[in-house]
C-alpha cells in the first residue's frame, strides 16, 4: 500500500532533501557547541546557526535576524511571548479559534488570579472576527494583551490578523500573533505585520525537522524571557544578557536541527512561498469539489480555497472520526489526524465537539492523485456507513 | 599575513554575521577566539587587517551588526605561524 501522508498540519513530510544534507553535514563537519568555544568545530556550528537566523529573516521579512529567537517549537515561542508580556496584564483578548499553545497559559495565568481572558468570536468557516469588538475590547479600561491565531489548525481558516494588529496598535496594546499554520504557507512579511510578536514552528509549513521553531519580536518591544541561563555571551555576568537573541536563547541550542531549518528556509526561499500558496489552494479546491456534494460528508471551512492554507476538515455521518482515521490509513493508507487537534475552542465554535473531525492536510509536494485517492477513499467509507454492518461504527 | 585589528561583540551570534558581512564586503576577516583582555563578553572575535580600519567599520555600520569595539591587536593566527615555519 503506498503512504498518502496528509498530515501536514501536524507535521511537514517528507523533508526536502537538502535539510537532511544540512542535518547531516552539521554533525559530520560542524558539531561544537553554538557560541560557546573559539575552536574550529564551535566556530562551524555557529556559523550555520547563525547564516539560519539569516536565510529565515529573509524568508519572513524581519528586519534584522536578531528579531527572531530559536525555540524548540510554536509552543514554547508562544509561552515565551505570552508570559514575556503578561507582567502587569489585567486582561487578555484572544479568538474563539485559539489552540491550547494558547489557551492553556492562558488560562493558567487566568486561574493564579493574574489576569481575566476575554474571547472574541471568529467564525471558523469564514474567518471573520468581528473587528469593531476586537477593538472594543482592546480599548476597555485595564491594561490588556492581545493573542490570534493567523490560520486555524482545524479548518485553515486565515484570521484577518493585519487588522486586528492596526486595531491593537491603535489601542496601544501589544499583540501576539500564533502563525503555527501559516509561515510557509502564505507569504509573511513580519516587520510590516505590526504585530509585537510571532510565534511560529519550524517543523511544519517552513520544512525544518521536529524541535524547532522561532519568536519574532518586533524591535522595541521588551518581554521577559521564558528561561535564563548560560548563552555563551557575558560569562562574568549573573545576569541574564538583556540584548537579542541571547536573552531569549538559553542553554545548548539545537543545532543540527536548526542547520536543517536553515536549509528549508533557503528552498522555500528558491520555491517561492506564494507558489507553495498556490499549490496548497489548489490541492484544497480540487478536495473539496470531489467531496462537496458526496452523501453523509459534512466538510467543515472556508469554501473560498484562498482563504485556507491547505486543511480541510470533514465528518463522515454515522462513523466516529476516529474510526474513519484508521480505516483511512488501514484500508488506503492515507494518513489524517482525527479528533479536537487540541483546539477544543475552535471545535466548539464550529460545533464539531466533543467529537471533532478528521482533518486532511497537504505540503506542496502532495499530489492531484493522492488528493483523488483520499476524497475517494472518504467516498467509500460514507457509502459504506450507509450499508448495514459494513463499516465498524464503535470507535 | 598581519590581522592587526580584531572587532569584538557581545554576542557570538553577531561575530559569525559580520564575519560575513566583511567577507561579502569583499574585505579580509576571520573568526578567532576572542582574546580575554580585550573582551570577556563573547567566546569569538572577528580579525581583520588594520590597514582595511575604515572599510571594515563602514562595513560594520551600514549591515546595522551589534558590536562591542574596533580594537588595535597583533594578532599570531596560525596562518601567519604556518608562513613562519614555510
Amino acid at each position: 500500500m503506498t503512504d498518502i501522508y496528509l498530515d501536514n498540519a501536524a507535521t511537514s513530510w517528507p523533508k526536502p532533501p537538502s535539510v537532511l544534507a544540512a542535518i547531516e553535514d552539521f554533525l559530520v563537519h560542524a558539531g561544537g557547541n553554538t557560541g560557546r568555544s573559539g575552536h574550529r568545530r564551535s566556530i562551524a556550528s555557529s556559523r550555520v546557526v547563525s547564516l539560519a537566523r539569516e536565510r529565515l529573516a529573509d524568508l519572513l521579512g524581519a528586519d534584522s535576524p536578531d528579531d527572531l529567537a530559536f525555540t524548540k517549537n510554536a509552543t514554547e515561542a508562544l509561552n515565551l511571548a505570552l508570559l514575556g508580556l503578561a507582567d502587569g496584564v489585567e486582561r487578555v483578548v484572544t479568538t474563539s479559534l485559539e489552540h491550547n499553545s494558547v489557551m492553556r497559559p492562558l488560562r493558567a495565568l487566568e486561574q493564579r488570579g493574574r489576569c481575566t481572558v476575554e474571547v472574541v468570536p471568529a467564525d471558523g468557516h469564514t474567518g471573520e472576527v468581528d473587528l469593531d469588538a476586537w477593538a472594543a475590547r482592546l480599548r476597555a479600561p485595564g491594561r490588556c494583551l492581545a493573542v490570534a491565531v493567523h490560520a486555524s489548525n482545524v479548518t485553515g481558516v486565515l484570521l484577518p490578523v493585519e487588522a486586528m494588529a492596526a486595531a491593537a496598535a491603535a489601542a496601544g496594546v501589544p499583540f501576539v500573533v500564533d502563525a503555527s499554520q501559516s509561515a510557509g504557507h502564505v507569504p509573511l512579511d513580519l516587520a510590516k505585520l505590526g504585530a509585537s510578536a510571532v510565534a511560529m514552528p519550524g517543523h511544519k509549513g517552513l520544512l525544518g525537522p521536529t524541535g524547532t521553531g522561532l519568536l519574532y519580536v518586533a524591535p522595541g518591544v521588551e518581554v521577559e524571557p521564558l528561561m535564563r541561563g548560560g548563552t555563551g555571551s557575558r560569562s562574568e555576568s549573573e545576569h541574564q544578557p538583556d540584548f537579542p537573541p541571547d536573552r531569549f536563547e538559553s542553554g545548548t541550542l539545537n543545532g543540527m536541527g536548526i542547520a536543517g531549518l536553515g536549509a528549508a528556509a533557503a528552498y522555500l526561499a528558491d520555491l517561492g512561498v506564494e507558489r507553495v500558496r498556490a499549490r496548497l489552494a489548489a490541492l484544497t479546491r480540487r478536495f473539496r469539489a470531489a467531496l462537496e456534494r458526496a452523501d453523509g460528508v459534512t466538510l467543515h471551512g472556508p469554501a473560498d480555497a484562498d482563504r485556507n492554507v491547505g486543511i480541510v476538515s470533514l465528518v463522515v455521518a454515522g462513523v466516529p472520526c476516529a474510526t474513519v482515521a484508521r480505516l483511512l490509513d488501514d484500508e488506503w493508507g492515507v494518513m489524517t489526524r482525527a479528533g479536537l487537534h487540541c483546539s477544543p475552542a475552535a471545535h466548539r465554535s464550529l460545533g464539531t465537539a466533543p467529537e471533532g473531525t478528521v482533518r486532511f492536510s497537504w505540503s506542496h509536494e502532495t499530489t492531484e492523485r493522492e488528493v483523488d485517492a483520499a476524497a475517494e477513499a472518504v467516498r467509500a467509507i460514507a457509502a459504506g456507513a450507509r450499508t448495514p454492518g459494513a463499516v465498524e461504527t464503535a470507535a | 599575513m598581519r590581522w592587526g585589528g580584531v572587532v569584538s561583540f557581545f554576542a557570538s551570534e553577531h561575530a559569525m554575521r559580520s564575519e560575513r558581512a566583511l567577507l561579502r564586503a569583499g574585505l579580509q576577516a576571520r573568526l578567532v577566539p576572542g582574546p580575554r583582555e580585550i573582551s570577556p563578553n563573547c567566546g569569538v572575535a572577528v580579525a581583520f587587517v588594520w590597514e582595511q580600519e575604515r572599510e571594515v567599520t563602514r562595513a560594520l555600520e551600514q549591515s546595522k551588526i551589534r558590536f562591542e569595539a574596533i580594537h588595535r591587536y597583533e594578532l599570531d593566527d596560525g596562518l601567519r605561524t604556518a608562513e613562519a615555519r614555510a
